[in-house]
């Protein structure tokens, strides 16, 4: 089978992007897989092979060593069609307000390294003239809580980042989507209390970015319940927002 | 969390995490106290129950090898063999043991050393790996095999998970030509021509009989028996050939989470299997293997017909010489009980193999299913007692009431398995409510 489509994947050993993978891989896409455990990936893409018959690389990737960045899009075996970010670190938000290099890598984690790595490859996919750029952000970006807002305004940062390389990708025939998946069900929220009618599958959310990478709206909620939800919680006075989610 | 097998009794309360990768299943296991690995919750009862600590292997689903040079495929223990045959069938394998259901996870299908209806030829689960992972209560990962650390391997084949955790398995799939079984149905008026009719099939690579549990008297046993053999690619039609190894997987609509338990009762159930004895007109046919093997999968959610109260299975061997004897006051004493059987299904099965947990013994094996209603209870216990007088035992992977007395007549190798455990350090660690009530 020739593959229809090369898919890079960045934090490929996270569940959303296991999902995602398995999604692009049923379809026949080949895939890289970039990560900071070789083992898993390599766990990861002997599935996916096996699974799909589709060709899958790997590549070492740690969003929190911008000084490979360069080096890694230059190590692609292609530049691929769709790049998705699934990095992420949640972190434990008490720690970061007493330790500022733990706040420091929860930003870097989830905002500098992402957005920085995802603009040069999507610079690469501009001077071709196409390309996908999915980056998945967080509901929690939308408005800083008390209880994870070292994590929310990392990804606020990520979020508004991809609002504007996609402004300015637009004209270079390249299309960055933000994703905001909501509460999923990942080893990120283990033991959490999730309400079932706002928490999705991993590939649930997968579906979603599938759907997003062939066309429709640059912002998607993976639930469109989240959209409304967030209008609401963005739109209330400090005040009563302090009180209804502490 | 709450947490229940596919009979739904009984419920329990407990905290439940997930075995992400090996490192998650480390980190579980170092944090102490007991604890059960599960899968998919296909086991019936409360094997896979444990209100300290439960760990969900199903996330780690990844296939990791396969040869075709020799049909092994290593994998995760939480993939399924649904998966397994999602991804194979279409390239010509297929599991070489299956049990009843595709949906459980092949970590389950060891530890309970499921078997399937070719038992009788090729043996239970377990006699198809090459060898199984696991990890002990100190963390140390452990390759056993009939070589490698044998007495571990025995322990854990059919063990129940009650020597730790299985986290991969290389298991051996055979290559076929085609997605469709050669079948044969028969049909037979009492259990004696029930039991002749398996003697005489009993080169065929697959069997199984569904009995009538209403049935009394001279009738008693009477039975629809079905036989298969993988169809090669020249016994298909020609609209066949074109795609012979494509599936055609049934589905229909789940059973409702509120389906009440009235619908099943004694005039529906017994019409129903009047009208099955009836209609199975003796005939060969093609079927398509998900239907073959796989009947119930095609009505997700069947487990719910029970109602909330969920249902019991009651699965027994009987040894063959005690066979004939044993199954007719078995089901005398279910029929004439007032709480007839819905699903009745009989077995030729062969030798135990490795494990020394594992239930198949030279014999027969019936199912029975029955509402987990306060009277069925002193019903199953007179059944036990005829199980007991013939010799037999019943199937851990289904239980969810027996004595320890009655586990340690019928599993002579109990004490041997104890002894494993205590040496490799898994006694106390890892347990279910099953193994505190069978004192293990």
């Amino acid at each position: 089978m020739t593959p229809r489509k090369s898919v890079l994947i960045l934090g490929a050993t996270s569940d959303i992007a296991r999902a995602t993978a398995r999604r692009h891989g049923a379809r026949g896409d080949a895939l890289i897989l970039a990560g900071r455990d070789s083992h898993r990936l390599a766990d990861e893409a002997a599935d996916l092979r096996l699974r799909f018959g589709v060709p899958v690389e790997i590549r070492l990737l740690d969003v929190l060593e911008p000084d490979s960045f360069a080096a890694f899009v230059d190590g692609l075996p292609v530049l691929p069609d769709v790049v998705i970010c699934a990095v992420g670190l949640l972190g434990d938000q008490t720690a970061a307000e007493r330790t500022p290099v733990l706040a420091d890598r929860i930003i870097r984690s989830n905002f500098t390294g992402p957005a920085a790595v995802l603009a040069l490859v999507a610079d690469a996919m501009a001077a071709r003239g196409a390309g996908v750029v999915v980056g998945i952000s967080s509901v929690a970006g939308d408005r800083g809580r008390a209880a994870n807002y070292v994590y929310g305004s990392a990804k606020a940062g990520f979020t508004a980042y991809l609002s504007g390389l996609g402004g300015r990708m637009a004209q270079h025939g390249v299309r960055v989507v933000t994703v905001r998946p909501g509460f999923v069900r990942t080893r990120m929220t283990e033991g959490l209390r999730l309400p079932p009618l706002l928490t999705a599958t991993p590939d649930e959310v997968a579906r979603a970015i599938l759907r997003a990478e062939a066309g429709g709206r640059a912002d998607i909620y993976v639930r469109p319940i989240w959209r409304f939800i967030m209008a609401v919680i963005r739109s209330l006075p400090d005040s009563l927002f302090r009180r209804i989610s502490s | 969390m709450k947490a229940e097998g596919w009979g739904r009794f009984p419920r329990i309360d407990g905290q439940l995490v997930s075995g992400w990768d090996e490192m998650a299943v480390l980190r579980r296991i170092a944090a102490g106290g007991s604890m059960i690995a599960c899968g998919a919750r296909r086991s019936y009862g409360d094997a896979s129950l444990n209100p300290a600590g439960m760990l969900s292997m199903v996330p780690m689903d990844r296939l990791l090898d396969f040869d075709p040079a020799t049909g092994l495929l290593l994998c995760e223990a939480g993939v399924t063999l649904a998966d397994i045959l999602d991804v194979f069938v279409p390239r010509g394998w297929f599991p070489a043991v299956t049990p009843g259901t595709r949906f459980v996870t092949v970590g389950g299908a060891v530890a309970a050393d499921v078997h399937g209806k070719n038992h009788h030829r090729d043996g239970g689960f377990g006699a198809h790996l090459a060898f199984c992972d696991v990890m002990l209560a100190d963390g140390r990962v452990i390759r056993c095999s009939p070589d490698r650390d044998p007495d571990l391997f025995a322990a854990t084949l059919g063990g129940m998970g009650l020597t730790g955790v299985i986290l991969r398995a290389s298991l051996r799939l055979r290559p076929i030509e085609t997605a469709w079984i050669r079948e044969d149905i028969f049909r037979s008026s009492g259990l004696d021509e029930t039991l002749d009719l398996f003697g005489r099939l009993h080169d065929r690579s697959y069997s199984v009989a569904w009995i009538d549990a209403f049935a009394t008297g001279a009738r008693i046993g009477r039975a629809v028996v079905m036989t298969g053999d993988h169809a090669g690619l020249d016994e298909l039609p020609a609209e066949l050939r074109q795609a012979p190894l494509a599936r055609t997987v049934r589905r229909l609509p789940a059973v409702p989470p509120g389906c009440p338990s009235w619908l099943l009762n004694r005039a529906s159930v017994r019409a129903f299997n009047e009208a099955y004895h009836r209609l199975a007109r003796p005939r060969r046919r093609l079927s398509a293997l998900d239907s073959f093997f796989h009947p119930l999968d095609a009505v997700p959610a069947w487990n719910r017909l029970y109602g909330r109260r969920g249902f019991l299975q009651y699965q027994c061997v009987l040894p063959r010489t005690a066979a004939a004897a044993g199954l007719r006051r078995l089901l005398a004493e279910t029929a004439g009980s007032g709480w007839p059987s819905f699903l009745a299904m009989l077995k030729p099965l062969g030798e135990q193999g490795m494990g020394l947990m594992s239930f198949p013994m030279e014999g027969y094996t019936l199912a029975l299913d029955f509402p987990a209603a306060e009277p069925v209870f002193p019903l199953l216990r007179r059944l036990d007692a005829i199980v007991d007088d013939h010799g037999g035992r019943l199937y851990l992977a289904k239980d969810a009431r027996m004595d320890a007395g009655m586990l340690r007549r019928g599993y002579p190798a109990v004490d041997r398995f104890q002894e494993i455990r205590a040496a490799y350090g898994s006694c106390g660690r890892f347990g279910s409510l099953q193994s505190r009530r069978l004192d293990l």
